[in-house]
């Protein structure tokens, strides 16, 4: 079993139990993936196998890479992903993976996506800084950081010391959220329901993995 | 915004027969109570003053005074633990949300009533009387 698949987030509704209690789902359309290579340790000194997700046109693709999709007897795919594995799987290039492998002992799962990018962006919203005061003299600098460090900061050389955190470009990242856990698995139409919300917009690419840490 | 899929998720979540109500309208909600093991229905009476929201999604707000205090509770219009609104009167209204109750006092917080013709989910349905379509259906022309 390969413990994860890839899939694109849809976006998010709520869904309830019989007696009422409501829980906020984001919808994950997982599958079928298409098993494009398997690393060998023999080959590439690791055990991993590459996956393919949605069929993209030919004419939109490369050659390399219809090329490789061609060797697993599959069409190119729109994105593709490898997943380390610890010991060697029992798959082989074109065999397709489903959510069929999340129903049974899947409580919880973590899901990688990229995140929502937000341009350049003041410390307020990148890092959570307070920002100054609205009176008392503040003029025209109410959303700045403040001070960046004295004339001479001792032990550190001149200068503003390293990682400083600073206005810059946000978001756009790739996002690993642990621990999400796994609400419902629709086998007919391929899609996961975990429950909190999952980075980056709807329609962006997601990686959702067995969880590492909570079972 | 909706999307195929999460319209699917929703499916079979949804009331086959959602209640009818509008906003303006004076209505008893049942709500299912549960506590411990025992359960019990209770009903909040008041004026709907904004629905939202669509699928499962949807909700609707619901104003009344106790004890010279406005409430507000809001409601899953497809939560299994709303059995029944009952729409007890109409108000006669020009907008989606009356949020302008809230500043409303005395005798101005009243509604217009509203005669509305029933409409055809809310009279039952008269028995379809059988039609012999049978003989006819046999042959497309």
């Amino acid at each position: 079993m390969i413990p994860a698949i890839l899939g694109t987030k849809v976006g998010m509704t709520r869904v309830c139990d019989d007696k009422g209690a409501v829980t906020p789902v984001s919808v994950v359309s997982a599958g079928p993936c298409t098993v494009l290579q398997v690393r060998t340790p023999d080959c590439d000194g690791y055990h991993a196998v590459q996956m393919g997700f949605k069929d993209v046109k030919p004419h939109r693709s490369t050659k390399p890479l219809i090329g490789h999709a061609a060797k697993a007897g599959s069409g190119p795919k729109r994105f593709s992903r490898e997943i380390r594995l610890s010991v060697a799987s029992d798959v082989s290039p074109g065999d397709v993976l489903t959510v069929e492998q999340f129903v049974e002992g899947v409580a919880y799962v973590d899901v990688t996506g990229t995140s929502k990018g937000r341009g350049f962006a003041g410390v307020m919203k990148r890092h959570g800084f307070g920002g100054q005061q609205a009176t008392h003299g503040v003029e025209r600098k109410h959303r700045s950081a403040g001070s960046i460090g004295g004339h001479s900061n001792i032990g550190l050389g001149r200068g503003v010391k390293k990682g400083k955190k600073m206005p810059g470009h946000f978001g756009h990242t790739r996002t690993t959220q642990r621990n999400m856990k796994l609400v419902g698995v629709d086998r007919e139409r391929n899609l996961l329901l975990i429950e909190g919300s999952l980075p980056g917009p709807a329609g962006g690419m997601v990686v959702v993995r067995i969880s590492k840490t909570k079972s | 915004m909706s999307h195929p899929l999460i319209d699917a998720v929703e499916a079979p979540h949804l009331k086959s027969d959602p209640p009818e109500f509008r906003v303006g309208d004076t209505v008893d909600v049942h709500t299912r109570i549960i506590e411990g093991e025992k359960e019990r229905t209770q009903v909040f009476n008041g004026v709907v003053i904004a629905r939202r929201g669509h699928g499962f999604n949807a909700s609707f707000t619901v104003r009344r005074i106790v004890a010279n205090q406005g409430v507000e509770r809001t409601f899953l219009v497809h939560s299994p633990r709303v059995l029944k609104v009952e729409s007890k009167r109409h108000g006669k209204v020009r907008r989606a949300k009356l949020y302008y109750l809230r500043d409303r006092v005395g005798k101005s917080r009243r509604l217009r009533e509203k005669r509305r013709v029933p409409t055809k989910a809310s009279t039952p349905a008269p028995v379809p009387e059988p039609v012999a379509v049978a003989e006819v259906a046999g042959e497309p022309v």
